[in-house]
């Protein structure tokens, strides 16, 4: 089990969501999981129904058995004033790099670099012990980059090569790709059951595995149940309308006649299981591209009330049934 | 605060704005009119027009905008299709469509320059009276591009610089990594490519599609962060530290500048600070500042002639994010028209309550209570309760023959399946339902914040858009504006 687990996927498919479910469900009794957020959201904060998070790990959530789960906002230009404090002590210094712009710039212009703070942070967090010798962090789970960026922010090395021949960037940057490009990683990919993002999700791991990044596991999340089956599909489009019209009628929905309440909603509710039908086959189509993909394939649930606190106990709770952790 | 809260508390600050208008009397023009539609339905939001906004020759930009993930490229190529077919000449800037979508409009070859889209039809007229016609006597055009950002960037080094130079700038590596990956990169170039689009006026209307950002904020950002850095003041200390250290006063800032450049160069490696100077002065010499540019174009998203339109779908962070916008768009003084909400959900049997959906439903489910007894059950019918309108149900069904449809099996067994099938469309329906009150609640909490934003609702497909057909549909739903069919309030 690697003990970096990096969590990416498209826009709007809840990959915050579920890098927050998975740390969750990571810590099981006795561990500790470090979840990291990288872009500056505070969407960890939000999921977990707390004040924004600082640049400062704290503990967010106790996971059902005793586990714990801390969590960081990384600020890149902190993580860059921190670095310079390590390696130069700079001190008052840095404030005034920092009036200057100078953090600003090294963090923003060259993206590169940027990446190679935010990455170097959560590898540092990886690899950190106590004073036995015991890793501080059982799991670190990243909340990345969205799957369209997430290979480049990952492939720091390549990234900074160019820019960075030597020096420490280029040391930290050496340091942090072999971290990444261990077992010791995993990067998932969250997608939703429509076309848009599993395309994405498949680009994504073509990518990555050219870049020789470990992919980990294909996560659908936001599954609808189903409602109606393979033979109900088959008997929408044929069943005679008087007789779902009778079987309204007599479940108390009122007449079954012409013109009766029950019939008046046979053609409406007909019409839904149409569009049900045609969404259901969409997804089957999705489904049966994700399975090409060669990877373990997962599913969580849409959640019917919407995503909070709860919803994400219960999502770490189906992930752990999935044995995802 | 929570997010709930802090929207509870916008929804009472808005409410309360609201009396205080309605006290002075200075309602704007679509006050009644809102007035009207909250009559109607439960949010008082005004219905944009969209026709109305196409059809107007003074209309040249229109930018969509929001989260990602809520269909803002559809909805950029749905409109520009729509202006095109009612008459007007339109180049849609795409940013990073799906491959599909891209597809259907003939640009799956990403190279940078507005293509001819075939397969358009001239429908103007077709709407009849409500037709104002924006493209006058000859038909309309649909142009259609896909933003390379890389290749904008060069484009634009090479329009500035003499070869030599533009060759020197394209090979640096600063450069390279710049071009290709700076977190505003793309949304400076989809500006700057904009810029060019209209200061070419080939084209009457042009509909852009904003890069999806994390955020939606980041693409009225970008630019000027871009812009500021490589036109500021640490850019200049480090290519100029000459010019500076000569003047009395910028003494200390030579002292912090050499620690800087030191530091700096430490950590980077000299080779890095090398490759920026080279860079940022080929870069200054050849055109006039970044600044300048950025400026101008975030000068032509504030005149008269663009209209912003917010897209997003009706979820949570959606809308949140959606508001977000129009609060900042109206900072910057951005002329916003409307929101675009997609995938709004409708039933056509919304008087059938989730609740008693899921009641009839377990009766179903239960053959036992209602089935095999005697009395009215068993003549498979019920009363109208639901509706004292209605007739009372002892005529009730026409009879028991469920056979005349039948296949193979008894017609106890056909019965069993109707009714396993009725479940099926009760649970469902109650699903739909509440489904409904969700996106209600989420656009009820977006419409007290903001009660004078026009919103058009484009109702959920169950499949995403491949073609041209699929496009004018969606512009028909957009144009259509209508309210989406609501739950009664109970």
């Amino acid at each position: 089990m690697s003990r970096l687990q990096v969590v990416s996927g498209k826009g709007g498919t809840g990959k915050t969501t579920v890098a927050a479910a998975l740390a969750l469900a990571l810590a099981t009794e006795g561990k500790r999981t470090l979840l990291v957020e990288v872009e500056g959201r505070q969407g960890i904060a939000q999921l977990f129904e707390t004040e924004a998070l600082p640049y400062e790990e704290r503990k967010i959530a106790v996971a059902p058995g005793g586990g714990e789960v801390y969590a960081l906002a990384i600020d890149p230009e902190l993580a860059l004033l921190d670095y310079l404090q390590m390696f130069y002590k700079l001190g008052g210094a840095g404030r005034a790099l920092k009036k200057l712009g100078a953090i600003d710039f090294a963090t923003t212009i060259a993206p590169g670099i940027r990446d190679v703070l935010l990455t170097g942070k959560a590898c540092e967090a990886v690899r950190r012990k106590d004073r036995t010798g015991r890793f501080v962090y059982d799991y670190v789970v990243m909340d990345a980059p969205p799957t369209g960026r997430v290979t480049r922010f990952l492939n720091v090395n390549d990234e900074v090569a160019g820019l960075a021949k030597i020096g420490p960037i280029h040391n930290q940057a050496q340091a942090v790709m072999r971290v990444l490009k261990s077992p010791e990683t995993a990067v998932h990919l969250v997608t939703l059951l429509e076309e848009m993002p599993v395309q994405e999700t498949a680009d994504g791991i073509a990518e990555l595995r050219a870049a020789r990044l470990p992919v980990g596991r294909v996560i659908v999340n936001m599954v609808r149940p189903e409602v109606l089956d393979a033979a109900d599909l088959e008997l929408v489009r044929t069943v005679d309308h008087s007789a779902v019209a009778r079987s309204l009628s007599a479940a108390g929905l009122g007449g079954a006649r012409r013109g009766g309440n029950a019939e008046k909603l046979v053609d409406p509710l007909l019409a839904q299981a149409a569009e049900y039908a045609e969404r259901h086959a969409l997804e089957q189509e999705q489904r049966d591209v994700l399975g090409e993909l060669g990877l373990p394939l997962h599913e969580l649930p849409l959640l019917a009330e919407g995503m909070d606190l709860a919803g994400l106990y219960e999502l770490a709770a189906e992930l752990r049934d999935q044995e995802v952790s | 605060m929570t997010a709930e809260e802090q929207d509870a508390a916008a929804g009472r600050e808005a409410a309360a704005e609201d009396r205080r208008a309605g006290r002075d009397g200075s309602e704007g023009p679509g006050a009644a009119q809102g007035r009207e539609a909250a009559a109607r339905r439960l949010t008082s939001s005004r219905v944009l027009d969209v026709d109305a906004l196409l059809d107007d020759p003074k209309t040249r930009i229109v930018v969509c905008c929001g989260s990602g993930g809520v269909g803002k490229t559809t909805t950029a190529a749905a409109l520009g299709l729509r202006a095109a077919e009612r008459g007007r000449k339109v180049v849609v800037l795409t940013i990073d469509p799906a491959r599909r979508l891209a597809q259907s409009m003939g640009i799956d070859s990403l190279d940078n320059v507005p293509r001819r889209v075939k397969g358009t039809e001239d429908r103007r007229g077709s709407r009849g009276d409500s037709f104002k016609g924006g493209g006058g006597s000859r038909a309309g055009e649909l142009h259609a591009m896909m933003l390379d950002m890389k290749r904008t960037f060069d484009e634009v080094v090479e329009a500035h610089a003499d070869r030599e130079r533009a060759a020197a700038i394209l090979a640096n590596p600063f450069y390279q990594s710049l071009s290709a990956g700076f977190a505003g990169t793309q949304e400076y170039m989809a500006m700057e490519k904009l810029g060019q689009l209209r200061a070419r006026d080939e084209w009457d209307l042009i509909v852009v599609d904003t890069p999806p950002s994390r955020s939606a904020l980041d693409f009225l950002d970008a630019p000027k962060r871009l812009g500021s850095f490589l036109d500021g003041r640490l850019i200049r200390l480090l290519t100029a530290p000459a010019k500076l250290g000569g003047r009395a006063g910028m003494a200390f800032l030579n002292v912090g500048m050499s620690m800087m450049t030191g530091t700096l160069g430490k950590l980077l490696g000299g080779q890095l600070l090398k490759d920026v100077q080279t860079f940022v002065s080929a870069m200054d010499t050849t055109f006039g500042g970044f600044r300048t540019r950025a400026d101008a174009t975030y000068k032509l998203l504030q005149a008269p002639g663009t209209a912003f339109l917010v897209v997003a779908a009706p979820e949570r962070d959606a809308l949140r994010e959606a508001a977000y916008f129009v609060e900042r768009l109206a900072a910057e003084d951005m002329p916003l028209v409307g929101l675009v909400l997609n995938r709004v959900h409708g039933s056509g049997a919304g008087r059938l309550s989730a609740e008693r959906a899921l009641d009839a439903a377990e009766n179903l489910a239960d053959p036992g209570i209602v089935d095999q007894g005697d009395g009215k059950a068993g003549l498979r019918n019920s009363p109208d309760t639901y509706d004292s309108s209605q007739p009372h149900a002892s005529e009730a069904a026409t009879g028991t023959d469920t056979s005349g449809a039948s296949h193979d099996g008894s017609p106890a067994d056909e019965e069993r399946s109707v009714d396993r099938l009725a479940e099926g469309l009760l649970r469902l329906h109650a699903e739909r339902m509440h489904l409904l009150a969700r996106e209600q609640r989420t656009r009820d909490r977006f419409t007290a914040r903001h009660p004078e934003v026009a919103v058009v609702d484009v109702p959920a497909l169950p499949g995403d858009v491949h073609d041209l057909t699929g496009l004018r549909d969606i512009g028909d739903r957009l144009a259509a504006g209508a309210p989406t069919e609501r739950p009664e309030p109970s």
